[in-house]
């Protein structure tokens, strides 16, 4: 079985966003860059599949500009076999990244694609869900396990009640939680095995998808700041704080 | 004109109160019409609860047995048939909305907006980007309807009581697939209060050091009629079940009293209590960043703290 992964780049976990002062955008120039935490964990799992005789082949996608090449070896140097770089300089919303998918799905027939459920820049959380319904296949989003055999897999996912499990029939769809997995650390001599491992640059717009129907981002604010608040003593000041307050 | 269908959320014969706040955003498109849609097994409780919601002006059912968990994959393509006709089709922002609206989207043609936290115009919304450090407006096209998920935490939920708006059961023609199946739900058996809708909320974190210490929070939770939450690291540390986490990856909350405890405040945990009244941080470092938004902090070991605190209420 083959496994596709979403391998997105985005601002570093830790970097703290700063918008513009003109609203225009937020502050990405000389910003640390790293993978999408959650894609990390998408490609890990998909790694430990291959490693349990699940899985042959995993292949790491990306979306994005010319310089992504680097990114994508990270994910070579992780264990993937091989990359396919989708090269546009527009910037990819959640719709047209699932119909940019759904073509590479179309030519690589993977039994599972693996995704982070969102990336946390946009905070979406669409992609996965998308690619989904256009494939008309099942959909197992914040997995926190998973289990394949007998051509299914067995997803538990975590949801606001508690942790719900589903079995869907291979090829899917899973989106990826934070406790699925704990990613491996690339290794110095994975990096340099990785520059020999394949990266098929694919023109975006030879891939014929639509792309026409997008939001429009109008204004970037910085969110409302709370205002400094008042430090007390002791639990007594604290309970009369909050008596006061009408708090309890 | 806007019309605009919900799709409500519901467990156990029982509406989720985050229906209720999507009504509100409904209401903020100023729409000539407020449809709740229901899909269940079996949709009459929910169905007569989402009745009940001011400004609601009709309840949809499609009761089906396909319909007795919430499988994206079986519900969406019923969503989207239903969604012929209205402007807007909302969701909560919760891991059922999360689960199935974008699906949904897919299958209508058109980009969703998610989290939605104010409503500017019939198409322009303001939503949160990078765990709530930047706020983006964004304008969907007027000429498609617009899916999207309510940022539940934004938004009060619509009064109910005065209502009594129709019900009607609706049949689809959609072929639902049964490729993928339901198996269990386990669910965490809590007697206090919903963390997404309580007043108070009570969270622990790392400081709290242990899945035995953490009775300690539950139990002063209790005093004060607190629902419990938790940090990520509470979480991951294995102190506590995946649905107490609050923040960016979590549940978002907006109760009126939150209370950090043992927390210092990653901008991820932030992110999912911004919008709480007020904020009580309990922590031995002075310096953790829990208290840049805290209204009211203290500094001190919560052992030794959290006796004093029920020993003064």
């Amino acid at each position: 079985m083959k496994i596709l992964v979403g391998y997105k780049r985005v601002v570093d976990y830790n970097v703290r966003i700063q918008v513009k002062p003109d609203g225009t955008g937020v502050v990405t120039d000389g910003v640390k860059l790293s993978a999408n935490p959650f894609d990390d964990i998408a490609l890990e799992e998909a790694l430990r599949l291959r490693e349990k005789g699940a899985a042959d082949e995993v292949v790491v996608v990306g979306i994005g500009p010319a310089d992504l090449t680097a990114h994508l070896r990270n994910g070579l140097a992780m264990g993937a076999n091989r990359a396919i770089h989708v090269v546009t300089d527009e910037a990819v919303q959640p719709l047209t990244a699932a119909r940019t998918l759904l073509k590479l799905v179309e030519k690589e027939q993977p039994g599972l694609v693996i995704l982070g459920k969102q990336a946390i820049d946009d905070d979406a959380n669409q992609t996965g869900q998308m690619l989904a319904a256009l494939w008309d296949r099942p959909q197992a989003t914040f997995a926190s396990k998973v289990e394949i055999a007998d051509g299914k897999a067995a997803v538990t996912r975590e949801v606001d009640a508690g942790l719900e499990v589903i079995e869907a029939e291979l090829p899917a769809v899973i989106t990826t939680d934070l406790r699925l997995n704990e990613p491996r650390f690339i290794k110095l001599p994975d990096i340099m095995k990785a520059k020999s491992k394949p990266i098929d640059a694919i023109e975006f717009a030879s891939l014929g998808v639509e792309s026409h129907d997008h939001l429009k981002t109008t204004h970037y604010a910085a969110p409302p700041k709370r205002s400094k608040g008042v430090m007390v003593k002791d639990a007594a000041e604290l309970v009369a704080a909050l008596k006061q307050k009408g708090l309890l | 004109m806007s019309k605009v269908l919900i799709i409500a959320e519901h467990l156990g014969g029982k509406l989720n109160p985050s229906t209720a706040r999507a009504v509100s955003a409904a209401a903020a498109v100023k729409a000539d019409a407020i449809d709740v849609l229901v899909l269940a097994d079996s949709v009459d409780a929910v169905a007569a609860e989402a009745a009940k919601i001011d400004g609601v002006s009709r309840v949809l059912t499609i009761a089906r047995a396909e319909n007795a968990h919430p499988l994206a994959a079986v519900l969406a393509p019923q969503i989207a048939k239903a969604a012929a006709g209205y402007s807007h089709v909302f969701a909560p922002s919760t891991t059922f909305g999360k689960d199935v609206a974008p699906r949904v989207a897919a299958l209508l043609g058109v980009a969703q907006v998610s989290d939605v936290m104010s409503v500017e115009g019939s198409h322009t919304f303001k939503r949160p980007i990078y765990a709530g450090n930047a706020i983006v407006t964004v304008e969907a096209p007027a000429e498609h309807a617009v899916v999207a998920t309510i940022r539940t935490a934004s938004w009060p939920a619509a009064a109910t009581g005065a209502n009594s708006a129709p019900i009607e059961a609706v049949t689809t023609d959609a072929a639902l697939p049964s490729h993928t199946r339901f198996v269990e739900l386990k669910q965490g058996k809590s007697d206090r209060p919903d963390l997404q809708s309580a007043s108070k909320v009570v969270s622990g974190g790392r400081g709290v050091g242990s899945k035995e210490n953490f009775e300690i929070i539950y139990k002063f939770a209790d005093r004060i009629g607190a629902a419990v939450g938790a940090s990520r690291a509470a979480v991951d540390a294995g102190y506590v079940p995946n649905e107490m986490q609050v923040g960016q990856t979590g549940k978002i909350i907006a109760p009126e009293l939150y209370m950090a405890i043992g927390i210092s405040g990653a901008i991820q945990h932030l992110t999912g209590i911004k919008d709480a009244g007020t904020i009580v941080a309990i922590n031995k470092d002075a310096e953790a960043p829990i208290f840049e938004v805290a209204d009211i902090g203290l500094v001190g070991d919560l052992f030794k703290l959290i006796p004093e605190l029920e020993a003064a209420i």
